[in-house]
């Protein structure tokens, strides 16, 4: 597949200066490079939310304690939550799908060049302004500075009458403009899969990779314009002299919460969908044999992608929507369990009978199924609806959903930072630093997010600065702060094998893990053209066909 | 039919609780050892059934989970790559239809009868028909505190919501009526019933009917702005002479003394009136606590302090020092009039 007889220009002058180099960067086009920056950006960003995790839990360890005020927590809690889903999670996975799709459908860039830098820097310039807040958001009444009005806003908080100040602006116009470019994304996205695959690569032999991501971007395009159409409407309220959301002007607060949870499940598989795109591509490599069951995963996806949109309103069953409202939305939640439970099980299906390597990305794999089968199984106590009236809005709540995007979507990133980060930089990490992280992280995890579950069944509501002494949760409490400096530990391990490995890391070669996909096949870092000739493919593993020619895979698709 | 079998499964689904986690049965009254906010510790018949249904959930979801994590960890352990490892590739599986096929139904059967299980709880909970001789109480989330009005029994009153015992046999249960006066809040009482959140515009109601006496606690569980985590809820069961004996008091004008005449008018020339009552005087502001029987409460603020003269006179000196961003201001009283303000609350019986 690669020609090194042709001599091809060289794409790296002599010398530049460190402004050339920032130059290139910031004019970048390239899938690759927008890739990077996307992951670095959400990086420094996973420090900044992790630090208000740590301060919240620091407050949090014994009860009456006043490590913080109440309105920095307020603050703390609204910005960590916000900064994670918008500025963390998002970013991160668009970035490994704009660096992975193109090489593993044959590609030579995105679909839109252009519009993939237009968004990255959208987004990038969402969250500065979400954090600008903290200078700007003052405003004439010295009504405080980051806003604190909890990471889903509900009306009528952010209305002028108790969000004085510009605080709820900056938090609306952040989402709205990291909106625009999560849609550009997504465009982009479906639209690179659906046009751009080489010779040979029918929708059905697309690395589950690519089919995991395709419906992530629909669900992006359905799910974050009602969210955009909700901020547009705030603000015609904060300053137009709209209604919308203004209860005390005849608005209604339950519009609110239908548009944001309109967004916000779905989002959930937004995250969620391109974690199983990574345990797909890594489980497979290291038990040695292709994914169980391919059509039945595709089909499961696409089952998700539908019924995701169908189940908002399980996060409003202490709204009051009715008994037939709640009802519906206990069956359609319950639901979704079915085709992931498929996930699952097809997963383990993979590995048995395989041949296991506990490589560091494997070890994140492996943690991911168990941790992920345990927020399923919390998530299907949630969905039955009276129990979810004792158990909605408590920290069992907040254990789970921090089960889902950490123990599930966190872990399996982790994952992927491992496998692909020899294709990426060229250069091998460290594997025993890889393992210390794992363990550590894993500790941390398990201390922190399974004690959390307990103070939920004890009624401990979120979102309290404090609590009181006496109702059996100050426990609990500090062993899910002592759980925080073991992650705390595990992410600066993680980040000093980033460095070190770059830096120092032995060459890893085109084809580190003996890998099946066609990313393996171009040089590591791949040039910027990703492929001397565009590939053709027969089959889900190319690299297989190539390194197994007697036995290849287009036999028995 | 379906509500037999779903029973069934309830039975067989608490006894594999009980021996699985020997906790469900150690939840009993009358104290709950592990929390007074335990959900496991139900003495309400809303809570009761929420209580059966999570037994019978947490049956399916532990049985799902033991198996699936013995299979994985059976996998991990059994096909791990051996030291003497030929290094051959294992047998390229694609996948088979017949596993496929059963992986889908079972978890679908399983997701049918969870389904009418739920069901049927949101049916009895949601589906209640009023009896004629429950109490009615309106409650009002503020930013911070609860009011609660009792219609047809004349009575304000605020944070300590008192309602009588409910024998199951002769049920006396409470309707609740919820309104919000400002953002969302929540009203959660965890061993009564589940939660039901405040709205503005969104009246919503919700019942209890606690089969014992004595006080049940449980706190605003919808965010709802600075001072969300002392918004705190007491439910005092009481008998029910004991209930109408204190309702009948509740009901009257408050008695004066000449005594607090000084503090009176500190009280009906500052500010405290344009905010809170005092029934049978001038004051009868509404944005705060009703205080006509201030000193039958055992707590200030919403349960962020008890109620003595210390922490009253703290207080009204400086309410950010109890309850940072209470939206009481403070009142810059000098110490004689603190005194006396002090002394004609204390009157308020």
């Amino acid at each position: 597949m690669s020609t090194d007889s042709i001599a091809w220009p060289s794409t790296t002058a002599e010398s530049r200066s460190l402004v050339d180099h920032l130059h290139e960067w910031i004019v970048t086009v390239d899938h690759k490079r927008l890739g990077m920056l996307y992951i670095l950006y959400a990086l420094v960003f996973l420090v900044i939310a992790g630090i208000e995790a740590t301060i919240i839990r620091i407050q949090l360890i014994r009860p009456h304690n006043d490590f913080v005020s109440p309105q920095v927590f307020n603050r703390l809690f609204t910005m960590h939550g916000t900064t994670m889903i918008f500025f963390v999670t998002m970013p991160i996975l668009f970035g490994f799908a704009n660096y992975l799709i193109p090489l593993m459908i044959g590609a030579r860039d995105m679909a839109f060049p252009r519009l993939n830098a237009f968004s990255f820097w959208m987004t990038a310039f969402g969250g500065l302004l979400l954090y600008f807040s903290l200078v700007g958001a003052n405003g004439l009444y010295g009504a405080g500075n980051a806003p604190d009005i909890g990471w889903f806003a509900y009306a009528p908080l952010t209305s002028q009458t108790f969000s004085l100040g510009h605080s709820t602006d900056f938090w609306t116009l952040a989402l709205l403009v990291s909106g625009f470019g999560s849609i550009g994304t997504a465009i982009n996205i479906v639209a690179t899969i659906v046009c751009m695959r080489c010779p040979g690569m029918t929708l059905a032999k697309m690395p589950l990779f690519a089919w995991l991501n395709l419906v992530m971007g629909g669900l992006v395009i359905l799910a974050v314009s009602p969210l955009t159409a909700a901020q547009i409407m705030l603000l015609v309220d904060r300053y137009l002299g709209g209604h919308f959301f203004d209860t005390q002007a005849g608005g209604s607060a339950v519009i609110w919460m239908h548009f944001f949870w309109i967004f916000g499940h779905p989002e959930v598989y937004v995250l969620v969908l391109p974690a199983f795109a990574f345990a797909s591509e890594i489980i497979p490599v290291f038990s040695r044999k292709p994914i169980f069951g391919y059509s039945v995963m595709v089909g499961a996806t696409v089952a998700i992608g539908f019924i995701s949109m169908s189940v908002w309103a399980h996060h409003m069953f202490t709204v009051g929507m009715g008994s037939a409202a709640n009802t519906f939305f206990v069956i359609s939640t319950m639901a979704i369990a079915v085709p992931t439970g498929i996930k699952i099980f097809n997963w383990l299906a993979t590995m048995w009978g395989g041949k296991i390597e506990f490589r560091t990305p494997m070890l994140f794999c492996i943690a991911f199924l168990f941790q992920f089968l345990v927020a399923g199984l919390t998530g299907v106590m949630l969905s039955a609806a009276p129990f979810n009236w004792q158990l909605g809005s408590s920290y069992f709540v907040v254990a789970h959903f921090h089960y889902v995007i950490v123990g599930g979507i966190l872990f399996t990133l982790f994952g992927a930072f491992y496998y692909w980060f020899p294709k990426m930089s060229g250069k091998m990490y460290s594997e025993t630093l890889g393992k210390l992280h794992f363990w550590l992280f894993l500790i941390g995890f398990h201390l922190t997010f399974d004690f959390m579950h307990i103070p939920g069944l004890l009624g401990m509501p979120r979102r309290i600065y404090t609590y009181e002494p006496g109702r059996g949760w100050d426990t609990w409490n500090v062993i899910v702060t002592i759980g925080v400096f073991f992650q705390a530990a595990g992410i600066l391990v993680f980040l000093g094998n980033l460095l070190w490995s770059y830096y120092r890391g032995k060459a890893a070669g085109s084809d580190p893990w003996d890998a099946w996909t066609l990313e393996w096949s171009t040089n590591s870092p791949p040039p910027a053209y990703n492929f001397y000739t565009i590939p053709t493919v027969q089959s889900r593993r190319p690299l297989w066909d190539l390194k197994h020619p007697d036995d290849p895979d287009w036999k028995y698709e | 039919m379906r509500s037999q079998g779903s029973n069934n499964w309830r039975v067989l689904g608490s006894q594999i609780l009980v021996c699985v986690c020997c906790s469900a049965a150690a939840f009993a009254d009358p104290a709950p050892p592990l929390s007074p906010t335990n959900i496991f510790a139900p003495a309400s018949t809303p809570a009761s059934s929420i209580f059966e249904l999570s037994l019978f959930v947490l049956a399916v979801t532990g049985t799902i989970f033991l198996a699936v994590f013995f299979l994985l960890l059976y996998s991990v352990v059994k096909f791990r790559k051996r030291k003497n490892d030929d290094g051959r590739e294992p047998p390229q599986v694609y996948g088979s239809n017949q596993v496929e096929l059963a992986w889908t139904i079972i978890p679908i059967l399983i997701v049918v009868a969870l389904f009418m299980a739920t069901a049927r709880v949101i049916a009895t909970v949601q589906e209640t028909a009023r009896l004629d001789n429950a109490i009615e109480v309106i409650a009002i989330g503020h930013q911070f505190w609860w009011e609660y009005r009792y219609p047809a029994l004349g009575v304000v009153t605020a944070n300590e919501l008192h309602v009588p015992v409910s024998d199951p046999d002769h049920p006396t249960p409470t309707f609740i009526k919820l309104l919000s006066a400002d953002t969302d809040h929540s009203f959660w009482v965890p061993r009564l019933a589940g939660k039901t959140d405040l709205i503005p515009n969104h009246p919503n109601s919700m019942w209890i009917d606690p089969h014992k006496t004595g006080v049940y606690l449980g706190q605003c569980a919808q965010y709802c702005g600075t001072q969300h985590a002392k918004m705190l809820l007491s439910i005092y069961v009481q008998s029910r002479e004991d209930f109408d004996r204190w309702a009948q008091q509740q009901s009257q004008p408050s008695q004066e003394g000449d005594s607090t005449a000084a503090g009176q008018r500190i009280f009906e020339t500052t500010a405290c009136i344009n905010c809170h009552t005092v029934a049978g005087t001038v004051a009868s502001g509404r944005f705060g606590p009703d205080l006509t029987h201030l000193m039958s409460r055992d707590t200030i603020a919403a349960g962020a302090a008890k109620n003595t003269p210390e922490n009253l006179r703290r207080w009204i000196l400086n309410p950010d020092a109890i309850k940072p961003g209470s939206l009481m201001p403070a009142m810059q009283l000098s110490d004689p009039e603190l005194d006396a303000l002090t002394a004609y609350l204390e009157t308020l019986r």
